[in-house]
């Protein structure tokens, strides 16, 4: 009788093995496809940390190069730039007529320093098609220095160029407000006034920065 | 003279150095200067007021780039699309 039933879970045990195993072999297959699959996604895109880290450390050594030490103070501890408008000379005298924010990879915000209203949002970007790393996306600190060189070298063909938008497109209204009065508060803090309140644009002389 | 161009995951990188006084070097950097406009760059020169107003100055030609410059930095041309127009409310 033991005999009986012994060989008989026998036979059973090979015959569900034998029903299960494509299954399984199927199942493993799918795990090795999903592993290679994710290993694939996490490696490929040539994306190293330390070589984009190191990217922007030079970066920022360009801009700082490039900017006012005031200017480079801002960026430094607020994370955006300002630069004053270069048209509405109407209004020279009680001093810039418009400002912009100038974020890394964001739209550049013009705003009316006098009441802190929100113009417009100027999406613009610097592709660099050759893509020498596998992305077109300059470090942050030169794609603020990009901005920062066109907007001061040519406003105008730089808005050209730009997409246009209602503030709030892309970044939030609120954000950009407190960003306002962040650099209120660090311009209180170190007993500055903004560099170009009341000053002539067309300062004549200029000679190359080192 | 430095042409320095901006470059994905790399910061700034050195293209080209010379003296613009001297014509082989000149030469060197009038090669260099095109290369990178016809690869659709923006040239800019940083510049500074004697009263220490720090700006750029965007070139088109070898020939717009002050003799004194001391670097020419060229980086992607803007890319946006939709006609623009100084801000509204102004």
């Amino acid at each position: 009788m033991t005999l009986a039933l012994g060989t008989a879970a026998i036979i059973l045990v090979v015959l569900l093995s034998e029903l299960t195993r494509p299954r399984l072999e199927d199942a493993l297959a799918r795990v090795r496809r999903l592993w290679a699959e994710r290993l694939r996604g996490a490696a490929p895109s040539g994306y190293d940390p330390g070589r984009e880290r190191r990217a922007e450390q030079r970066a920022r050594a360009l801009l700082r190069s490039c900017v006012e030490e005031a200017d480079w103070a801002m960026y430094r501890d607020l994370g955006f730039l300002r630069v004053w408008g270069r048209h509405g000379e109407r209004e020279r005298d009680s001093g810039a007529p418009y400002a912009y924010l100038i974020y890394p990879h964001k739209p550049i915000v013009a705003y009316l320093p006098q009441t802190g209203e929100l113009l417009n949002e100027y999406c613009v970007a610097f592709p660099d098609d050759s893509k020498p790393y596998g992305s077109s996306r300059l470090p942050d600190s030169d794609d603020v220095l990009a901005k920062w060189m066109a907007l001061t070298g040519d406003e105008r063909r730089l808005l050209v160029d730009a997409n246009m938008h209602l503030p709030g497109r892309q970044i939030d209204p609120e954000r950009v407000q407190r960003d306002l009065a962040r650099l209120a508060q660090w311009e209180r803090e170190r007993g500055r006034r903004p560099s170009g309140w009341g000053r002539d644009k067309r300062d004549p002389g200029n000679v190359r920065a080192a | 003279m430095k042409l320095l161009r901006m470059k994905p995951g790399h910061g700034e990188i050195l293209l080209a150095e010379g003296d613009v006084a001297v014509p082989e070097q000149e030469r060197e950097l009038i090669e260099a200067f095109r290369r990178e406009l016809d690869a659709g760059m923006w040239a800019a020169v940083p510049t500074e007021s004697l009263g220490g107003r720090r700006e750029a100055e965007l070139v088109k030609s070898f020939a717009d780039v002050p003799r004194d410059a001391e670097r020419v930095i060229f980086f992607p041309r803007a890319a946006g699309g939709a006609p623009g127009a100084t801000p509204t409310s102004l």
